[in-house]
């Protein structure tokens, strides 16, 4: 009765019949939904990323190796770290900001569900047309094409002139796809995050992975938009003949390019690591059962490091020589970063300090991530110091540094945080016996592979060369850190078959397994389509650690004890709480609840989208293929006509 | 029924009517996208700062001296300072179709519109008559760093006014199916923050490129 009112009052709401299987997921616009996709995606890039730094390891095990050739040694290396970067790190923070967000300020979803999807297939493709550059190994006659350029793509070495394979052609129209997804869901998060907080949660209640997500969001928007320009120039180069960085014959300067691309890689290089300081902020607290030590100056030296990170990029091109003036501003501003990441390294001592520690495996995650960020940071701090930099630049001292940051800090940091919120995701506990074995592996691994790096920098041996002679001493720490690099390759395996059985044969977590206190944890694991049944109202940092009147308010109440489970939250077993949504059976209709329709219009978009940037690789073929760069004006109708139809869709 | 009425009630609401800030959400993601278009545009105008007076070859934007001889520059400054007025004046006739709509009144509404996407086309016009003009007296992309920096520039320029004439025709028909009452003055509101923007951009492209040597 109720219902066929219902269809016929608001018939918009009740007509669209649910999808199921693979389509449900093709034209998801649930954030969560969109979350786990991004984090499987980008799971298995990091896999494929890993294996290509385990090829690059073997071929540097030995002097004078022939494992692999000179060619593919630097396919190999620039390609791992633009899958690591952009491909895997960027999208398993994005994971995080989809499946989290939300929850965590206590909304139904993000601000713009479907141009979310669009974010996430605009990666999908974006990956996989980076990497059909090496598949194209497997067509007779042209061997792998993939990036070999570097990350960083200096001209005029990747000109045509000096490169005249597909090889970066791949890299400036690949990464334009997907720094495009970036922008897009950054735009999306930003709105998201200060437009849609629960009633009560003021800025300064909002959880501080979410300020740091804010944060990380800002920078993305900026950051990426210098780089799409960047890679826009160079693609202009290659493929229609303008000289921005044609040097030889045009008087074109080389350094500009640098200049623009650092100014989006030192952010960059925030935007991986701020989300994981805030994931890290909140797994410290939860398992010292200790609110965030000096959460306000948490989030200011997070503004801060945002700040100052858009001011630093110079210190990347110490030694080209940018005279005594630009030197000194860029190594004190670069020194200056380290104040606020100090107060965050102290801060984490601050909370675990006199806290009840339960050293489960996300906890040790982010204990490890402190100490081995700190030793990143450190050497950061060396590299700020222009004369010394000049010693250190293009050594392997360099890799140590960022394998410290980014492995140590931003790898280690997002495990804290999968262990953490994998329950919530899946709703089982991840095992953790596997967890602890992985745990040791990564930790020792990691340090066998990159601490050695710091020697072989100084002792003089050079990045990005394919092998070196048997008599300069180099050889024993390359194949230490080779074994150490295998080391974190089994740990990893042994995480990836973690989050498999979990998925299927873990324990049942129940809502809140840690005794955490932000609000995704007030829910049912998985959550809800619709999250919460009826939006909270918050009234503290803390909503689920306040409330005891026998203590102070704010203060948390939950005590240690042998299992999770016991863990205590006001008087009350933590898996004997009763939650008010706990009835996740019921779909949103039955409670009525207008959630967006599903969208096939994003994926649509998405490919017209790669289809415009990916079609203009055949402006190099030869002969008939060449023709077939007008795809890309079929990408473009794709792409509007789907705007049209996205902009009248019944239902948005 | 209650219950059916609360949901019809839910269903007229746009999806998030309540917000935080008060602010409507797509508003506020378009400003944070004129912001990306900002860092966008800053680095075109960076580079063109930086590759300005460095080009080794002509033709060169702005009559040079080169062994005594006098070298006309290329651009035609008066042609471009009377569609830069033009394009100045759509802002006006924007701000007007905006006013139109928010009272109701569907007929200038859509003359509104049209009238500032014929300006914008008019814009549009002299550019695509500049660049033909360019490229026939041999000034190709890439001609030198004066000519390459300057068609990206311009051109992306350009490309931002043609998507923004396309939206506003849009607009302009949906008005003319009298579908642009005056509760989707908010649809017409951004269309407006974004071609003011464009404009905006362009008063600095034009002192820059065209006005100083």
């Amino acid at each position: 009765m109720a219902s066929t009112a219902t269809a016929a009052t608001a018939p918009h709401v009740a007509a669209h019949h649910q999808p199921t299987g693979l389509w449900s997921w093709i034209t998801t616009v649930d954030h969560k939904r969109i979350g786990i996709m991004y984090g499987v995606v980008s799971f298995l890039w990091f896999l494929v990323g890993g294996l290509e730094a385990l090829l690059v390891r073997v071929q540097l095990a030995v002097p004078n190796n022939t494992f692999i050739s000179a060619d593919l040694y630097n396919q190999l290396f620039t390609t791992h770290a633009v899958t690591m970067v952009f491909l895997a790190l960027m999208p398993l923070t994005a994971a995080f900001f989809n499946f989290l967000v939300p929850l965590q300020i206590g909304a139904r979803d993000v601000a713009f569900p479907r141009l979310n999807a669009l974010s996430f297939w605009i990666f999908f493709f974006g990956g996989i047309y980076l990497n059909i550059s090496f598949l194209l190994a497997l067509v007779p006659g042209m061997g792998s094409q993939a990036p070999n350029g570097g990350w960083f793509a200096y001209p005029p070495v990747t000109t045509l002139a000096y490169n005249p394979g597909l090889n970066m052609d791949f890299y400036v129209l690949g990464l334009q796809i997907v720094g495009l997804s970036s922008i897009i869901a950054s735009l999306n998060f930003i709105v998201t995050i200060i437009n849609l907080r629960a009633p009560g949660m003021r800025l300064m209640r909002m959880p501080i992975f979410t300020w740091m997500v804010l944060i990380t969001n800002v920078l993305i928007v900026t950051a990426l938009a210098v780089f799409t320009i960047a890679s826009t120039q160079l693609m202009f180069d290659r493929l229609f003949g303008t000289v921005f960085y044609d040097a030889a014959r045009a008087g074109a300067d080389p350094l500009l390019w640098q200049h623009l691309f650092w100014m989006f890689g030192h952010p960059e290089v925030y935007i991986l690591i701020l989300p994981i300081m805030g994931m890290v902020s909140e797994v410290l607290p939860t398992f010292s059962r200790k609110p965030l030590f000096g959460y306000n100056v948490m989030v200011f030296s997070g503004i801060l490091i945002g700040w100052l990170g858009w001011g630093v990029w110079s210190h990347h091109m110490f030694a080209t020589g940018l005279g005594p003036i630009a030197d000194t501003f860029f190594s004190l501003a670069t020194m200056l970063i380290a104040i606020p990441t100090g107060i965050k390294i102290f801060n984490w001592l601050g909370t675990m300090w006199g806290g009840a520690i339960r050293f489960t495996t996300a906890m040790l995650f982010a204990i490890g991530f402190i100490g081995m960020f700190t030793v990143g940071g450190i050497s950061g701090v060396m590299h700020s110091v222009a004369p010394a930099d000049l010693q250190q630049t293009d050594t392997y001292f360099v890799v140590a540094h960022i394998h410290y940051v980014f492995f140590g800090g931003t790898v280690m940091g997002l495990w804290a945080g999968m262990y953490y919120w994998y329950p919530k995701v899946f709703g089982r506990l991840m095992d953790e016996r596997l967890g602890q074995v992985h745990f040791w592996l990564t930790l020792i691994g990691m340090n066998i592979t990159f601490f050695p790096m710091h020697f072989l920098g100084l002792y003089g041996m050079p990045r990005r060369i394919f092998t070196y002679a048997e008599d300069l001493g180099f050889n024993e720490m390359n194949m230490l850190a080779t074994l150490g690099s295998f080391l974190i390759g089994i740990g990893t395996l042994v995480f990836a078959i973690n989050l498999f059985t979990a998925w299927k044969r873990g324990r049942i977590a129940g809502p809140n397994p840690w005794g955490a206190s932000t609000l995704e944890w007030s829910i049912p694991s998985p959550p809800p389509e619709y999250n919460f049944r009826e939006l909270p109202v918050v009234r503290s940092r803390m909503p689920l650690w306040e409330g005891d009147p026998t203590k102070e308010p704010g203060i948390p109440h939950g005590r240690r004890d042998e299992d999770t489970e016991d863990v205590t939250l006001a008087g009350t077993k933590v898996a004997e709480l009763e939650y008010p949504d706990a009835e996740s059976k019921m779909s949103a209709h039955d409670l009525g609840i207008h959630l967006p329709p599903p969208s096939y219009w994003p994926i649509v978009m998405a490919f017209g989208i790669t289809l415009v940037f990916g079609m203009l690789i055949f402006r190099h073929a030869g002969g008939a293929l060449h023709n077939l760069w007008y795809g890309s004006a079929v990408g473009l109708l794709l792409t509007v006509y789907s705007i049209y139809r996205w902009a009248f869709e019944p239902g948005h | 029924m209650d219950h059916a009425h609360a949901m019809s009630g839910h269903a007229a609401h746009p999806a998030h009517i309540d917000t935080s800030t008060g602010l409507d959400s797509r508003k506020m993601a378009f400003w944070g996208f004129i912001g990306s278009e900002c860092l966008l545009f800053g680095s075109l105008i960076g580079t063109y700062m930086a590759y300005k007076g460095k080009s080794l070859v002509g033709p060169y934007p702005h009559d040079t001296v080169i062994d005594g001889q006098l070298v006309e520059g290329i651009l035609n400054i008066p042609l471009t300072t009377i569609s830069t007025f033009i394009l100045l004046m759509s802002s006006v006739t924007m701000v007007l179709a905006l006013s139109a709509t928010q009272r109701g009144d569907r007929s200038w509404s859509v003359r509104w519109l049209l009238t500032t996407a014929f300006l914008g086309s008019i814009f549009l016009g002299c550019q695509v008559y500049e660049f033909t003009h360019f490229n026939h007296v041999g000034l190709k992309l890439g001609t030198n760093l004066f000519s390459s920096s300057f068609y990206l520039l311009t051109g992306f320029h350009g490309a931002h006014v043609t998507v923004g004439v396309i939206y506003l025709i849009t607009l302009a028909f949906l008005g003319i199916r009298g579908r642009l009452g005056p509760e989707k003055a908010l649809n017409v509101e951004i269309a407006g923050l974004y071609w003011h923007f464009v404009d905006v951009i362009w008063i600095v492209i034009f002192p820059l490129v065209y006005l100083i040597k």
